[in-house]
């Protein structure tokens, strides 16, 4: 862990950064800055949306996951795998295909997530009715989205649902089938097949949740390439049946935009892709919109499908599934004969452990806990911002004038690393060259500063 | 201590709620209560929206200390002629134009109010009308 609060599954690579600051000026809650040429990320500020890991052209941002060899600790091993992952897969290859071969890699057991849907839409009409209050609801499915009200809009964490997603049921199920044959929790590895950073960060992090339930995380990209290679080689047709049990056309979609919108009842919007969602959840601040009743919100544009541990186009993967979900009923579904039973069976415990605590707001707006240091310190921030000259350029190595200000009030930045204020200060003589160029070099780094030392001209 | 004063322009409902919005960040930045922050900034949605609906222009004086957030929307405009009419829960001066635009449902008044510890309104027809909302920090 990075930091004894909060776990990031994001990690920049110091050896492969190079300082480009490209992931700095996309980042949602400017949760990253440029020092000594690497980009450094803000531990409490990241919401793992992973919008840096997709613009990185060197992709230094790596998804930490668990060494897949690590399944094999485990007497039975399920892959608890989201049906994003066999949208990932061309039509030629069936969801038999995969399994089959997914058990050749070692796995005992597949539980597709999305089951959990069947006892997860039952759990949230019941909450919408016993907290009528309430309104508008958030959906508590995407933790991405969870921890950016945590930290840009503390007021409205009373308003997220506090019933875990299909991913902590259907691990709760499997946990509660293998007790049931008597094989004790210790023996049962279950590993989720990760779509994102932020279900990783809320695995090992969870919010909500005194500890999670679930053994190991693989990402989806590796595990798919992994599984597409077998089944090219083999041209494998070993047909296992899966033990999952087919979804619901519902359940099959659950993930993808309007998802969750589409089953609930009364006014439910679906928003998805990071900034739109910070543009509604301005609006539901505001009070603006007092008729909505449920809001479902993904931080990935086209939700899951687009997770930035996806490998397919995303509207094609939005496809399949839809696809799916409407040839569900034609073809009659073969049963596995140990496979996992139908997760209706355990609906009553399922709902009686469905239950999160609260979930505490942790704001990183806040320029000081204490409300009188608070106003000396924006009115020193107001003051600095009349001095800066409000490019956002980011040469500073900060995103924005405004965010420097703010480091400089909060003692991580001096002001004269922004680089109009330097040139005023080398013309005023109360700063010298040298002094101008160490600066420069603190926050880029030598290589980039000095590529221009040894020529004449151009 | 802190003042900050914001424009308001009439019948731009493209801005409607900018001043409101400035508000919000302000309030965050200083660590106040969220359950207060809601109030404050519903109460000054409101009225902000209520000027940009009935008056040709006002400014938004915004007055914070550690006790307390002062407000006060100074518009130019036809002002109200029955305040106590217009207090009344689903009485709304908004025109029909406004009204499909979503704004000023019958909410208005009433909803400053109750969002509000001090409400005051003064208003002379075919000047303008001042409300004065103020909230306090420590209950
Ligand atoms: S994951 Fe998102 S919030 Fe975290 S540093 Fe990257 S862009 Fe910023
Ligand atoms: S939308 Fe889905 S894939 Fe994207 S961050 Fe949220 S949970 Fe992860």
């Amino acid at each position: 862990m990075d930091n004894n609060t909060f776990h990031h599954a994001l990690k920049i690579r110091e050896d492969l950064c190079i300082g480009c600051s490209h992931c700095m000026n996309v980042c949602p809650t400017e949760a990253i800055r440029v020092k000594n040429g690497k980009s450094v990320l803000i531990a409490e500020k990241c919401i793992d949306c992973g919008e840096c890991f997709r613009v990185c052209p060197v992709s230094a941002i790596i998804i930490d996951h668990d060494d897949f060899n690590r399944i094999f600790d485990y007497k039975y091993r399920v892959a608890l795998i989201p049906s994003v992952f066999t949208g990932q897969f061309p039509d030629e290859i069936s969801e038999k295909q995969i399994h089959s071969v997914m058990m050749e890699l070692g796995f005992t057991h597949i539980y597709e997530v999305e089951n959990g849907v069947e006892i997860l839409v039952d759990a949230i009409n019941k909450y919408a009715e016993q907290n009528p209050v309430q309104r508008p609801l958030i959906s508590s499915f995407c933790p991405a989205v969870i921890r950016l009200i945590q930290v840009k809009f503390p007021s409205l964490v009373d308003n997220i649902i506090r019933v875990k997603p299909p991913l902590d049921i259907s691990a709760g199920f499997i946990i509660r089938e293998f007790a049931g044959s008597g094989i004790p929790a210790e023996e049962v590895g279950i590993f989720y097949v990760t779509p994102c950073a932020a279900k990783i960060a809320a695995i090992k992090d969870p919010v909500g949740e005194s500890s999670s339930s679930i053994s190991g995380v693989i990402n989806m990209d590796f595990l798919f390439s992994k599984v597409l290679r077998q089944v090219k080689q083999k041209k494998s047709d070993t047909c296992a049946i899966p033990t999952s049990g087919e979804l619901t056309a519902r359940a099959t979609c659950w993930s993808l935009t309007n998802g969750e919108a589409s089953q609930l009842s009364g006014r439910c919007l679906a928003i998805d892709e990071i900034h739109n969602v910070i543009e509604f959840l301005e609006k539901i601040e505001n009070e603006e919109l007092n008729d909505i009743d449920y809001l479902e919100l993904r931080a990935c544009d086209e939700s899951c499908a687009g997770g930035v541990l996806t490998t397919s186009n995303r509207f094609l993967t939005a496809d399949r599934l839809r696809n799916r979900a409407t040839n569900r009923d034609k073809a009659p579904v073969q049963k596995h004969p140990e496979g996992f039973r139908d997760i209706s069976s355990e609906k009553q415990f399922l709902e009686d452990n469905i239950s999160i605590d609260p979930i505490k707001p942790r704001s990183i707006l806040m320029l000081d806990e204490n409300m009188a240091e608070a106003m000396k310190k924006m009115d020193r921030v107001n003051r600095i911002m009349m001095l800066l000259p409000m490019v956002d350029c980011g040469i500073c190595g900060a995103p924005s004038c405004q965010a420097l200000a703010q480091d400089i009030v909060q003692n991580n930045a001096k002001i004269h690393q922004c680089i109009f204020i330097q040139k005023i200060l080398e013309q005023k003589g109360e700063m010298s060259l040298e002094e101008g160029v160490s600066v420069m070099q603190d926050i880029w780094g030598f290589s980039k500063t000095n590529k221009y030392r040894d020529l004449k001209g151009i | 201590m802190m003042h900050f004063e914001f424009p308001i322009e009439g019948g731009n409902f493209l801005k409607a709620g900018s001043a409101s919005s400035q508000l919000k960040k302000i309030l965050k930045q200083l660590n106040v209560d969220p359950r207060i922050i809601k109030r404050v900034v519903v109460a000054a949605y409101e009225a902000e929206v209520n000027v940009v609906a009935h008056a040709y222009r006002g400014i938004i004086m915004i007055d914070i200390d550690t006790s307390r957030i002062c407000i006060q929307l100074v518009d130019e405009g036809p002002g109200i002629p029955d305040i106590g009419r217009a207090m009344q829960m689903g009485f709304s001066t908004a025109s029909p134009e406004v009204r499909e635009m979503g704004f000023g449902a019958g909410m208005g008044l009433p909803n400053i109010k109750s969002n509000s510890d001090e409400l005051s309104i003064t208003s002379e027809v075919g000047k303008g009308t001042t409300v004065k909302i103020t909230n306090y920090l420590e209950q």
